[in-house]
């Protein structure tokens, strides 16, 4: 690893400031790409600005039907949160299922999806929740936000501070873990929101994308055998020592049935609560 | 716990090594610091096969830190030597093997990707890790070849410009005229294609090594992540450096995790230690996790055909096995001893096999070098056998335990000469499959199989049996079949005035907790409190000699050459007290820590004739010297055959096409039990690196760039805790005729039953969709290809 400036301001205005004077800056959320990035040399930003000490982006709130999640949010603070457990119960789970304890510890949601990775699990929440994001200049849509692989509508200079979550009706994440890695082989998000049905499917290709067939098949009936003569198109998905195209297909219509099924049950679970 | 008391034999001890370990107490390689130490890295060939051009490090020496820069000529120029190899096989034609040069660092060609190409020397490792970036090499890159069977093909690149077929030697075991006969009359004929794939070992600790070199004594000092340290001195010191036997230390201090992996001389042992001398400063090197991956050894890469003839009943006629045995780029130091000699001979089985003929193509490629890993030839021969023998029942329709029963070797017909070269001494296979098939609840099975429908998933039960040959070696033996040293091993009990005692053995520990069973046998056969004994190894300063820890010979040899040190103790001990007693040798007898006079209450304590021995006034001086130091050295007289059966129960998700490990039972014959505990512990962790095997492990090339896919856990997929359920391991001991405390050993035992038995299950849960095999390792995405694929074809018919 190479030697750079450290700098760690304490508000987001200060982490905006500091972004635009330093040539090849880096922002450094949870660190959990960007650090193993620069120790195998691939990355050597010349500062790294640390915003742990933004007390103000680790928060989470429930405003106007929306949670407002912190970009500082930690997986763990997301997990078990209980405005996040009681509005939207699949995005919890999901957060707890990320990595292993010493990652949720670490990362941040909006490291996470600032960063992109293609078998990131946020950014299926992100998009098929249709959350705005919100950054130091402006409001992004899910939709507009995802480009392509590592690649995000922000601008250079521009800094992720939060994620505005409008809560669905019902929610559920499924994801087939790579064995060797554990990410996400397939992560399928679903969710219906106002009555209308979203699906975005990470993992499985060069960047999160919208299953829209599946959203099809789901609006007409939000049930599991709703998708039972629905099938992915194979062509433009990964293909890697672990999986090959078609298995990928397949397990995009087995997770997004998972999540279908485990929506049911989180929406039951929480009419119960509810009671 | 009151500590001060004899702790013997079949007895469960905590470990005494563990108190260090735990506490973070350990003393590795890589923790070690030097005085003026200095901090190397290489610079590995990004390229699977390319000739090497101009190296320019012009703007590299002169970064800063960098103290020196060495390429492979300038080891050449000063007369360095390539790694040698420590088995030379001979080819069916009697022509001895294909050794090409291994040169520390390549010069001419590199051969793989994470062959050496340069190393450098500077004050910390940033340093010398930035200056490996700012090294330009000319390559000009060749075509690779990286599988067995490509690299056979005609117009395959050669790997060494001097071998252009690829062949380092095509050799054979058995009677294949034997065979032929018997496969002519069968009632049946039953055949397998496979693939054992390559694996990459991964201990926790990556390799590390450090040199230095004293120029007051001349003497070298390398610290290695070793598990024989004695082999690396012999080898580096006489072929690579030519530094004298007595000028040279190596010391292999605490090692975590060796499976194989660190029983080979390697490259950069050589390379810190010549550099040191060459600086007269210390030179560290510690290995990268990723860097492992491309210098490690590997293992097992085999692609094999067999057939079995059997007759009508189902008895086993004949066996015929041809196999290519990927070997890498260079021969490692046992690599083509590993297919050939540790893996012919075990395809008996637990079986009467009347007639065998194996023959194995031992090749060239541009991959990492493939040498031992845990289990060593025998889990691939046990994989050929088991598979084969499924497919022979369920083609005949026979029930596939009733089908082993019927060929099993009976416990009576021991000691048992195969067709194969070895002699089993013990066994007894059918006791271990009766109370293995209780344990597994195989009554249980089918009711498990209908829940498991029940939900949509298919079970799947799987045997496997297997016999292997370990504590490697008789050295008269291993000569004959190409061994270029003996395999004996020595231990030196040095009883202190006080009666405390200090064992210096030839083995490595390295996990296996020999401080704590090593200490056992000296307490029960000496009455030794087990806290006043100490096992010193690792030493080539402090340990007379010693061939190391592989092959589950610790106990075996190492253990045998302890207690027949020890037996000279106790023979030393009663001359003294004959003497004090005034009593004939004759009458006097040791027995818990006291030499009495038969039949009398006249007795001296062991810590008393210790005392005479230093203090010797009361004492046969005439006949007999002071002191109380005994060593053995022990040349054994036979390999010792362990053996099992194995029951796994997997269920399938037919969705995602994954496996998963329900039931895993283990009955393993392992002789003596000298700690039940730790051999709990070496076969529940031999089976998960075997269960690793069969369902996630898989070192996979790019075929065409000759790239290392999966060069790093992202992608190489180990075995972790939660893909296990409990482990049910249970002992069906005979007791070995030839070792002294009849011991066998059991370090591999369950990376060698564990493969066949996950896939047999695997296979057996495909049942219903007419499945006979399916190659490792069973990840789900080739499960639910076959799934797929097998009900496609079903609904065609």
């Amino acid at each position: 690893m190479k030697s750079f400036a450290y700098l760690k301001p304490e508000t987001t205005v200060a982490a905006a400031d500091l972004l635009s004077e330093h040539d090849d800056a880096k922002i450094l959320a949870g660190g959990m790409t960007l650090l193993p990035t620069m120790k195998q040399g691939l990355a050597a930003p010349a500062a790294i600005i640390d915003l742990s000490a933004v007390a103000a982006l680790r928060e989470i709130a429930f405003e106007e039907g929306a949670l407002v999640v912190g970009a500082m949010a930690r997986h763990y603070d997301v997990a078990v949160s209980v405005l996040v457990q009681t509005h939207i119960p699949g995005l919890a789970l999901l957060a707890g299922q990320i990595g292993d304890p010493q990652v949720r510890h670490r990362g941040t949601i909006g490291g996470s999806v600032a960063n992109n990775d293609p078998a990131a699990d946020y950014p299926a929440a992100i998009l098929a929740l249709d959350a705005t994001v919100v950054t130091t200049r402006r409001t992004v849509a899910a939709d507009a936000f995802f480009v392509d692989m590592f690649e995000t509508a922000l601008e250079p200079g521009e800094i992720v501070t939060a994620f505005r979550i409008p809560v669905p009706d019902m929610a559920a994440y499924a994801k087939f873990r790579s064995p060797a890695s554990r990410y996400a082989l397939v992560g399928v998000f679903v969710a219906r929101t106002a009555g209308k049905v979203r699906v975005a499917v990470t993992g499985a290709a060069s960047s999160v994308f919208r299953a829209l067939d599946v959203e099809a098949a789901l609006q007409e009936r939000f049930d599991p055998d709703a998708l039972n003569r629905v099938s992915m198109d194979p062509s433009g998905l990964n293909s890697d020592i672990h999986s090959d195209r078609d298995y990928r297909a397949n397990l995009v219509m087995v997770m997004a049935r998972r999540a279908v099924a485990a929506a049911l049950r989180n929406a039951g679970q929480g009419a119960t609560k509810g009671q | 716990m009151n500590m001060s008391k004899v702790v013997g034999i079949g007895a469960s001890p905590k470990r005494k090594e563990d108190l260090r370990f735990v506490t973070g107490r350990g003393n590795y390689v890589a923790d070690m610091r030097r005085p003026g130490m200095l901090y190397g890295a290489f610079l590995r060939s990004p390229h699977a096969h390319a000739r090497l051009g101009a190296i320019d490090a012009t703007a590299a020496r002169a970064m800063p830190g960098v103290a020196a820069i060495y390429t492979g000529e300038d080891l050449k120029a000063d007369n360095v030597g390539g790694l040698p190899v420590g088995w030379g096989i001979h080819g069916k034609d009697g022509n001895p093997m294909k050794e090409p040069p291994h040169p520390p660092i390549a010069h001419g060609k590199v051969r793989h990707v994470g062959d050496a190409v340069a190393f450098v020397v500077a004050e910390s490792v940033e340093q010398a890790r930035s200056a490996v970036e700012a090294i330009e090499v000319q390559y000009e890159v060749l075509p690779a070849v990286v599988g067995v069977v490509e690299a056979l093909q005609a117009g395959a690149p050669a790997v060494h410009d001097e071998i252009p077929d690829n062949l380092c030697c095509d050799w054979e075991l058995g009677d294949a005229a034997a065979v032929e006969a018997a496969f002519t009359d069968a009632a049946h004929i039953a055949s397998i294609e496979l693939v054992n794939n390559r694996l990459i070992g991964n201990p926790m600790e990556p390799r590390a090594a450090i040199g230095e070199y004293d120029f007051a004594t001349g003497q070298h000092t390398l610290w290695t992540t070793s598990q024989f340290p004695h082999v690396v001195r012999f080898l580096m010191g006489e072929f690579v450096l030519h530094i004298p036997q007595h000028k040279l230390r190596v010391v292999a201090p605490d090692v975590g995790g060796g499976f194989g992996v660190k029983q080979f001389h390697y490259a950069e042992e050589a390379v810190v230690t010549w550099a040191a001398a060459k600086l007269g400063l210390p030179v560290k090197w510690v290995c990268e996790r990723s860097e492992g991956f491309i210098s490690d050894a590997h293992g097992r890469d085999h692609f094999t055909e067999a057939d079995l003839a059997l007759d009508e009943s189902g008895k086993f006629l004949g066996l015929r096995v041809r196999t290519l045995a990927n070997m890498g780029g260079y021969l490692s130091t046992f690599g083509p001893n590993i297919p050939t000699n540790l893996y012919a001979p075990l395809l008996s089985g637990v079986y009467r096999m009347p007639a065998i003929h194996c023959s194995v193509k031992v090749v060239f490629t541009n991959t990492v070098p493939v040498d031992a890993y845990r289990g060593a030839g025998r889990p691939e021969a046990t994989f050929v056998l088991e598979r084969l023998v499924d497919v022979a029942a369920i083609e005949m329709g026979i029930d596939k335990r009733a089908i082993r029963r019927l060929n099993m070797i009976p416990t009576e017909a021991y000691p048992y000469q195969t067709p194969v070269i070895v002699e089993y001494d013990s066994g007894d296979p059918m006791g271990c499959l009766d109370r293995a098939e209780k344990l597994a609840d195989v009554e249980g099975f089918e009711q498990r199989r209908l829940e498991s429908a029940r939900r949509g998933k298919y079970r799947g039960l799987g045997l496997s049996t297997y016999v292997e040959a370990c504590g490697l070696a008789p050295s008269r033996l291993a000569g004959s079949l190409g061994a270029r040293g003996g395999l004996y091993e020595s231990a030196t009990v040095r009883v202190h005035p006080t009666g405390a005692v200090t064992v210096l053995i030839g083995t490595h520990n390295h996990g296996q907790g020999h401080e704590t069973t090593f200490a056992q046998i000296v307490s029960d056969r000496l009455g030794v409190p087990f806290e006043d004994i100490d096992i010193v190894c690792g030493d080539t300063a402090k340990v007379q000699f010693g061939m190391g820890t592989y092959g589950s010979r610790s106990l075996v040899v190492g253990g045998a050459a302890l207690s027949k040190a020890a037996d000279k103790v106790i023979l030393k001990g009663r001359k003294i007290a004959a003497h004090q007693l005034e009593a004939d040798l004759g009458d006097i007898i040791f027995d818990a820590g006291e030499f009495s006079v038969a039949g009398t209450d006249r007795k001296k304590k062991f810590t008393e004739i210790a005392g005479a021995a230093y203090v010797p006034f009361d004492y046969p001086l005439e006949t007999l010297e002071p002191g109380l130091e005994e060593q053995s050295f022990y040349d054994p007289v036979n390999f010792t055959y362990p053996g099992g059966a194995h029951f796994a129960e997997v269920e399938i998700d037919p969705d995602t096409g994954t496996v998963t490990l329900e039931r895993y039972t283990a009955v393993d014959d392992v002789g003596t039990i000298i700690n039940p505990m730790i051999v709990e512990g070496q076969l529940q962790g031999g089976i998960a690196q075997g269960v690793g095997q069969a369902l996630f492990e898989h070192g996979v090339y790019d075929e065409s760039s000759g790239q290392l896919l999966s060069g790093s856990f992202m992608d190489y997929c180990m075995p972790r805790a939660d893909n296990f359920p409990s482990i049910i391991v249970a002992p069906h001991s005979t007791t070995c005729t030839h070792t002294p405390m009849g011991v066998k050993g059991c370090g591999e035992c369950g990376t060698i039953g564990s493969p066949a038995a996950v896939i047999n299950a695997v296979v057996d849960a495909l049942q219903p969709l007419g499945i006979t095999h399916v190659d490792m390792p069973a990840t789900p995405n080739r499960i639910w290809n076959i799934i797929r694929n097998s009900r496609a074809a079903l609904a065609a018919e």
